[in-house]
C-alpha cells in the first residue's frame, strides 16, 4: 500500500508570530520555518507502518512557493521515499489545499493518507476533514494510535472527553495527533541522502481546479495584551492577594 | 437569514459548548433551528427545544447517527442545508471532526473557532496560537462555523418553546463504525466550564506528583488541566491539555504550576481571568501573563498552598 503524508511549512512554533504594523497578516520575512509538529507525527507513523510492512511505499506532498522544498527535504530525510511539490505562490484555503490533495492522491492510486491534525499557522483544523469528504473515503482524525489490519483500520481518537476508538474502512484519510507517536531525529547522513531522493514538481495552473479563495482577511490584528502582574514574595502573601485583592478564592 | 446549530451530545444531554454556539447564531441574526442527530435522542430534542431564542428542532433518530460519526453526520447536514445561510457546531472536538467534512460536500470554506461576530457574514478568528486575529469576510452562499466557545456567553438553557419535527434521515455511509469510549474520570470537575483550573506542567516531573495538584483543586472546587508538555511526558492523559491544540478556557482563576509558558499554552489559557504562575525559573515567560507570580519550588509551594487554603 502506498501512502500520502502531506506536509505543510510553518512558523517555527517556538517563534512568536508578530502582526505587520499596517494590519496585513503576519510578518514571516527572515522568519525561522519548519515542518508543522504535527505533520511530522503524521510522517513518522507512516514510517512505522513502512517498518512493520504494512506500507510500501510513503510520498509527502505540500502545496506552496520555493521554499516549500526545504520542508519537503526535511520529510525525504526523516525518510519518505519521494516527494511531490504542488507549486503556486498563492496562499490557498483548506478547501484549496483539499482538493489538490484529492487529485494527487487520486494520480498516485494511494491507499491512505495522514496528515497533521491542525497547522498552527492558520488553525483551522479543516483539511483532513474536507480531503476525506471529497475523496468519499473513511475519516479518522486526532488519532492517538492507529492499527490496520485487512481492509480496515482500528484508531483510536483524542476527544474532549477522553479516547474514542472508531473502525475505518480502508482507503481512508486520517490525521494526527500529538501522542500518536513521537518524531524521529533527522541524522547527518539521512540530511545528504534525501538530496538525491526524487522530488516532482507539478504547476497548480497545470491541475484545472478551482482553488480561488473564499473568505477575504481584511485586516489582522494583534490581540490585546494582558496588563502586567506583580512578583509576591510567599505562598501567604499569595493566597492574601486572591482573597482580598482578586476576590476570586 | 437562518441559521442551523448542530447541537453536540450523548444522546442524553446536550453539552454545554451548543449553547454558546447558539449565542454565536444569535449574534448573526434570523431565525435559529437546531439539528439533533442521534439515536433514542428524544430527551435531547426535549430540552433543545427549551433553549431560548430557538425556533424549531429538527430530530434525525437513526442507529448511523448514535455516536455523531463524521461520515453519517455531514451527509445528514448537507440534506438539511437547504435553506440556510449559517450552519454552525461549537468548536469542540465534534464539531471540528464533522464541520469542515459537511463543508467540503457543501463545497465551501469553513470559518473555524471564531472569536466574534462583526457582521452577518464578517468574523474575527485567532490566528497563530491566538496571536493574531484575522477578521475574515465569507463569499460563500452557505457559512459553515465552528464557534470558540470561551468567546460567546452560553444561551439560557430554559426560556423557549421551539417546535420539534422529526425530519427522519439518517443512513449508514458504510465507512465507518464506532466502537468505544474510555471516558475521563467523572468525579473530577469539567475543564472546560470549571471556575478555577489548577494546571501542571513539566515541572511537576511526574503523574504522581498531580495528586498534590488535585488536592489542591479539590480545595477550590477546581478542574485540574496540563500542559502539552506534561501530556507528552505522559504525565496525564491528553484530556487535560489546555493549549492551541488542546483545550481553550477561559476560568475566574487559573493557577499555572510548573508550566514554562510556551506560546502553545498561553493560547489556551491566556484569557482566563486571573493568573497565577508558580515556578522556579523566574525568566519563565509564563509571568509575563500572571497576575500574581510566586518564583518558588512547586515542591515546596504546593504543599504550602494546600494547607493555607
Amino acid at each position: 500500500m502506498k501512502v500520502l503524508v502531506c506536509v505543510k511549512r510553518v512558523l517555527d512554533p517556538q517563534v512568536k508570530a508578530r502582526v505587520k504594523a499596517d494590519g496585513s497578516g503576519v510578518d514571516l520575512a527572515n522568519a525561522k520555518m519548519t515542518m508543522n509538529p504535527f505533520c511530522e507525527n503524521a510522517l513518522e507513523e507512516a514510517l512505522r507502518m513502512r517498518e512493520a510492512g504494512t506500507v510500501s511505499e510513503i510520498v509527502v506532498v505540500s502545496v506552496g512557493g520555493g521554499k516549500t522544498e526545504e520542508t519537503l527535504r526535511h520529510g525525504l530525510a526523516m525518510g519518505a521515499d519521494r516527494a511531490i511539490h504542488v507549486v503556486t505562490e498563492d496562499s490557498l484555503e483548506p478547501l484549496a489545499i483539499a482538493k489538490v490533495l484529492k487529485q494527487v492522491t487520486e494520480q498516485e492510486d494511494a491507499g491512505l493518507v495522514i496528515c497533521g491534525k491542525q497547522a498552527i499557522d492558520g488553525d483551522s483544523n479543516q483539511t483532513t476533514q474536507m480531503l476525506s469528504a471529497l475523496l468519499g473515503w473513511s475519516q479518522a482524525t486526532f488519532a492517538s494510535e492507529v492499527k490496520i489490519e485487512g481492509g480496515e483500520a482500528t484508531v483510536t481518537r483524542e476527544v474532549d472527553a477522553g479516547l474514542e476508538t472508531i473502525q475505518v474502512k480502508m482507503p481512508a484519510v486520517m490525521s494526527a495527533d500529538l501522542r500518536l507517536n513521537e518524531p524521529r531525529y533527522v541524522k547527518l547522513p539521512d540530511v545528504m541522502k534525501a538530496k538525491r531522493k526524487p522530488m516532482d514538481k507539478i504547476e497548480l495552473d497545470s491541475m484545472g481546479l478551482d482553488t480561488a479563495n473564499r473568505l477575504t482577511t481584511l485586516k489582522v490584528d494583534e490581540p490585546e495584551g494582558r496588563a502586567a502582574g506583580i512578583i509576591v514574595n510567599s505562598v501567604s502573601e499569595l493566597v492574601e492577594k486572591l482573597r482580598n485583592e482578586a476576590k476570586v478564592i | 437569514m437562518n441559521n442551523l446549530v448542530i447541537v453536540e451530545h450523548d444522546n442524553n444531554e446536550i453539552a454545554a459548548a451548543t449553547l454558546h454556539a447558539v449565542t454565536a447564531a444569535q449574534q448573526i441574526g434570523g431565525d435559529i433551528h437546531l439539528l439533533v442527530a442521534g439515536h433514542n435522542c428524544g430527551g435531547v430534542a426535549e430540552a433543545a427545544a427549551q433553549i431560548a431564542g430557538v425556533a424549531s428542532v429538527k430530530v434525525a433518530d437513526d442507529a448511523s447517527l448514535a455516536n455523531g460519526l463524521a461520515e453519517n453526520l455531514a451527509g445528514l447536514i448537507v440534506e438539511q442545508a437547504q435553506g440556510y445561510s449559517h450552519i454552525l457546531a461549537s468548536a469542540t472536538t465534534f464539531g471540528k471532526n464533522v464541520m469542515p467534512r459537511a463543508a467540503a460536500l457543501l463545497d465551501v470554506a469553513q470559518i473555524s473557532d471564531i472569536a466574534e461576530v462583526v457582521s452577518e457574514d464578517t468574523f474575527v478568528r485567532p490566528i497563530y496560537a491566538g496571536n493574531a486575529l484575522a477578521t475574515v469576510q465569507s463569499s460563500d452562499a452557505v457559512k459553515v462555523i465552528t464557534v470558540r466557545t470561551i468567546k460567546f456567553e452560553a444561551a439560557a438553557a430554559e426560556g423557549g418553546s421551539a417546535s420539534i419535527e422529526q425530519i427522519g434521515g439518517g443512513a449508514d455511509a458504510g465507512l465507518s463504525s464506532w466502537i468505544s469510549q474510555a471516558v475521563a474520570d467523572n468525579d473530577q470537575v469539567d475543564l472546560t466550564s470549571a471556575k478555577v483550573v489548577v494546571s501542571g506542567g513539566r515541572g511537576m516531573q511526574s503523574g504522581d506528583n498531580f495528586t498534590m495538584l488535585h488536592s489542591v483543586a479539590d480545595k477550590l472546587g477546581a478542574a485540574v488541566g496540563a500542559s502539552r508538555a506534561a501530556v507528552d511526558s505522559g504525565f496525564v492523559p491528553n484530556e487535560l491539555q489546555v493549549g492551541q491544540t488542546g483545550k481553550v478556557i477561559a476560568p475566574d482563576l487559573y493557577i499555572a504550576v510548573g508550566i514554562s509558558g510556551a506560546i502553545q499554552h498561553l493560547a489556551g489559557m491566556k484569557e482566563s481571568k486571573v493568573i497565577v504562575a508558580i515556578n522556579n525559573d523566574s525568566e519563565a515567560p509564563i509571568f509575563q501573563v500572571a497576575d500574581y507570580g510566586l518564583v518558588a519550588d512547586l515542591f515546596e509551594a504546593v504543599p504550602e498552598l494546600d494547607s493555607a487554603l
